[in-house]
């Protein structure tokens, strides 16, 4: 199989890579890009621990290939803060505690913020919909859901 | 919420809520689990596994699978050397099948490659030559005298004659007269149980970096409970002394008791050896439901007798544990939980282990426990409802407490059982009107807690701030209660502490991450270790003072001098003392070894309201509570999160999860889309109420709070959805097809 050569953006910055044609668009980040905050709990779409956007678009990155991405914008875990400066979700989950072990906080992150930028202010409801995508195996989902929330509110007020 | 009023320390830094240590590392994608790192020259590996439940191997074909491009070595069972120690023979076969292929997804070889798909390719090419044999999945299939033999030779001398060779062990545990205490009851109520094999479903699989060079030393990364553990037994396994082999515990994503022992780390290693390159391996989520630790799947009779007044009489259980293919001693912990929440004068437990071709069982929170109190606590709600009893005051009447000879032998210290009941009768959830159609369920759970080999290191650096070194994995914020415990002892803020987790190399050996062990053990260690420095550094400024050591106290962070020397001179801080230390003796450190007891046993206690839709068959959660004690909550956010996940997991077993085989022995299930774990929308939110009734045996109480958890919600759930729907299933999962099927049976 021959390799595919990419241009994409990944967290506003260009990037290009090659790749196989079967390697997922997860494999490409994690093993071409060094980017591993994405996380492969399934690969089979189930567990959402590796969530990042594409174009805007809130994706399974192990569904996705990696030559699917020419031309596209990638938003990642690594993006989410700004400098120095944490995500109010990413300041909400650590005063929250809503998270144990972190394995699938990369993903839930990335989710909610895709939820609070179509939805800024989500009912438990539909967070815990929204996030029915995402596998948490420690905390029981309620911490998680009250950051977000909390993170909702701050992201309003602000 | 903490409920109890009784005369406790006060606490600084203890109780409060900072943030966790590991915190930023895990919200922007830094945190460094098993499969994030990388080696120069690291090549990928692969396992082949075996398609049938039971096979003899005939034989193996690697030939076409080395000469294949990329393919840098293939082991299989024969690069490993065979182990005297049963235990180890067992964990080695486990990794790699030898003679004998004894489940569905069971090792046979592994490939290393240059790449993966390298890898994958060659596993095709591997030949192996089965006989298929006859295979039983079910226990108690297993344990009839003329079930397929799993494995032979196993059985232990406690094992009554005329069983099945699938027993491996047997065990009894009780006291009194069952006879005289059956008699004196009003009603009997027998029940037989099931509850399916469940798998801990940590969302990071197995994964690991093995890097061996040819002068025979060895680095490991791995995601792992216990760092100390795995280099205990894949040292055995390689023949290689420990001092050779250094490995580090990764970010652990999760683990609930399946990351206590080894699965993919011996082969990397082998193969490392084989390739002479860094080699690393990482398990699909298909190989982690296969081949990793699920838990025992059980079968349990349970018969208890009770007053028309609500007196427990005489209770009695047999317990028929699977821990899959090789020898479990699961059942003993399960005979021991079973009555462990009631005080009675008359109780037998008896328990027996089958081989199954099941993968090999691992803990999963509390193991044993939570399938012996959900057929226990089932049976007394059977009894609370034809004696029309209340079952909070039926559990009240007959609670263990300081005192109780417990129904496995120890008699208990201070309990929190009776104040965590008495939590649940005046939290106002007990009391909330239900409406048509919805149940209410509660049941108690225990478990035993676990001390252990625990090793700490405190270091003072010379600006005033310390460094932790402890021994392990921190699965669910550990590290933030051990800097709160070693910032209260010292008397300094918890952001001039920072606890990190060795590698094997570092510190002394550490038991695993298990029995609920780390922020007692730990954390009493941590105490100690600070204890230790702070002897040093009251000698130290009793040497700049000249005046006797034993003149110095140390108070709020700083030596003081005390008795006839009192206010003499102005006290010295932890920070002015080691700014001053390289004159004065040199660096300033605490250390604490021991081995750890006094855990102190934990209950709890969980209250849900259920609705279940009759047309589908689905059971909603509408609320659900958690009351336990924890002793002393050191972070009261992490000591909930315990609770709220265990519940959770419970639930998820309660309801749907299951391992489910078909007629020739394949795990038909084996992805989160069909083994389904509950999701966020499954659930309303978790409430939670922390008692704290302290631990005698650790200086501020603590008691382990991570296992018992998950014990009562699969009796709570089964006792609601009875009541909501006036019928008992007595097999879990309640999955919706059962609950159809038992709806359509009446």
């Amino acid at each position: 199989m021959k390799s595919i050569h990419v241009s994409a953006s990944v967290n506003g910055d260009a990037v290009e890579f090659i790749c196989a044609p079967d390697e997922s668009l997860l494999d490409v980040l994690r093993n071409r890009l060094d980017l591993t905050g994405a996380k492969e709990g399934c690969g089979t779409g189930d567990c959402g621990a590796c969530s990042v956007t594409l174009n805007g678009r809130l994706v399974c990155s192990c569904l996705v290939l990696g030559a699917e991405a020419e031309g596209t914008e990638i938003g990642t875990i690594e993006g989410l803060a700004t400098g120095d400066t944490l995500h109010p979700l990413q300041q909400s989950f650590i005063d929250h505690a809503a998270l144990q072990c972190g394995i699938c906080t990369p993903g839930i992150l990335v989710a909610a913020k895709a939820l609070l930028e179509k939805n800024p202010d989500p009912s438990d409801t539909e967070v815990r919909y929204w996030l029915a995508g995402n596998l948490c195996r420690c905390t029981g989902y309620d911490k998680i859901i009250h950051a977000v929330l909390d993170a909702a509110k701050t992201m309003r007020g602000a | 919420m903490a409920l109890d009023s009784s005369a406790k320390r006060v606490f600084k830094v203890v109780g409060t809520r900072p943030p966790r240590p590991d915190g930023v590392d895990k919200v922007t994608g830094r945190a460094l689990y098993g499969a994030d790192v990388s080696a120069p020259g690291m090549l990928t590996a692969h396992i082949l596994r075996s398609p049938h439940a039971h096979a003899e191997i005939v034989s193996i074909d690697t030939s076409a699978a080395e000469a294949l491009e990329g393919v840098k070595a293939v082991v299989t069972a024969a690069d490993f050397a065979v182990q005297d120690d049963q235990s180890l023979r067992d964990i080695q076969e486990n990794c790699m099948a030898r003679t004998k292929v004894l489940y569905d997804g069971h090792a046979i070889a592994a490939v290393a490659a240059t790449s993966a798909s390298i890898a994958r390719a060659a596993l095709k090419l591997i030949k192996v030559a089965y006989k298929q044999l006859p295979h039983v999945t079910d226990v108690d299939a297993a344990m009839r005298p003329d079930a397929p033999v799993v494995q032979s030779g196993r059985s232990l001398e406690t094992v009554p004659a005329g069983m099945s060779e699938n027993v491996t062990s047997h065990c009894e545990f009780g006291h009194g007269d069952l006879d005289a205490g059956f008699a004196a009851a009003d009603l009997i109520v027998e029940r037989s149980f099931t509850t399916a094999a469940t798998h801990q479903g940590y969302i990071e699989p197995h994964a690991c970096l093995a890097s061996m060079t040819p002068d025979g030393k060895a680095d490991l990364w791995c995601c792992t409970q216990g760092q100390y553990n795995v280099r205990t037994i894949c040292a055995a396994l390689m023949g290689m002394e420990a001092s050779q082999l250094r490995v580090t515990a990764s970010e652990i994503g999760g683990g609930f008791g399946g990351k206590t022992t080894v699965f993919i780390e011996p082969v990397a290693l082998a193969l490392s050896r084989k390739s002479g390159r860094p080699v690393k391996m990482v398990m699909t989520r298909d190989e982690v439901f296969k081949a990793t630790g699920p838990t025992v799947s059980s079968s349990t009779d349970v018969k208890i007798g009770m007053t028309r007044d609500g007196r427990i009489t005489a209770g009695e259980a047999h317990l028929r544990y699977s821990g899959g293919a090789f020898p479990c001693g699961t059942v003993d912990m399960g005979a021991q939980a079973a009555f462990a929440a009631y005080d009675m004068t008359a109780v037998r437990t008896l328990g027996w282990n089958a081989l199954t071709n099941r993968p090999k069982e691992a803990a999963y929170r509390a193991p044993g426990a939570p399938q012996a109190i959900y057929a226990v606590e089932s049976v007394v709600d059977e009894l609370c409802q034809k004696l029309d009893l209340d079952p909070l005051a039926v559990r009240l009447k007959n609670a263990a407490r300081k005192g109780t000879r417990s129904s496995y032998g120890p008699t208990f210290d201070d309990i929190g059982l009776v104040a965590t009941l008495d939590a649940v009768k005046a939290h106002p959830h007990y009391t909330a009107p239900l409406a048509p159609g919805q149940g209410r369920g509660l049941s108690a759970g225990f478990w035993f807690n676990f001390g252990g080999n625990t090793c700490v290191s405190l270091n003072v650096n010379t600006d005033g701030t310390v460094g932790v070194t402890e021994g392990n994995p921190d699965i669910g914020g550990s590290r933030a209660a051990i800097s709160q415990m070693a910032a209260e002892e010292l008397g300094i803020p918890y952001d001039k502490i920072r606890t990190i987790i060795a590698d094997t190399s570092s510190l002394g050996h550490n038991d695993v991450t298990d029995g609920s062990r780390v922020t007692f053990a730990v954390g009493l260690a941590t105490i100690k270790a600070a204890q230790d420095a702070i002897a040093k550094m009251c000698s130290r400024a009793a040497k700049i003072w000249d005046i006797d050591e034993e003149a110095v106290v140390w108070e709020d962070g700083a030596a003081r001098p005390s008795g006839p020397n009192a206010g003499k001179f102005p006290p010295m801080s932890l920070a002015e003392i080691a700014a001053v230390s390289f004159n004065t003796g040199g660096p300033i450190a605490g250390h604490y070894e021991y081995n750890a007891d006094g855990a102190g046993v934990s209950f709890g206690v969980h209250l849900v309201d259920v609705e279940v839709d009759r047309e589908t068959g689905a059971t909603k959660v509408l609320r659900y509570t958690v009351f336990q004690d924890a002793g002393c909550a050191v972070h009261p956010s992490y000591v909930e999160g315990q609770m709220q996940g265990g519940a959770v997991q419970g639930i998820g077993w309660a309801l749907n999860e299951e391992y489910i085989y078909g007629e020739d022995g394949r795990l038909q299930n084996a992805g989160f889309l069909d083994y389904r774990v509950p999701v966020a929308s499954d659930l309303p939110s978790i409430e939670t109420v922390i008692l704290e009734i302290p631990n005698p045996g650790h200086p501020y109480g603590v008691r382990g709070v991570g296992e018992t958890p998950i014990v009562p919600p699969l009796a709570a759930l089964s006792n609601a959805v009875s009541r909501a729907i006036g019928l008992r299933l007595n097999r879990l999962p309640m999955s919706p097809p059962r609950i159809l099927q038992a709806l359509s049976e009446g």
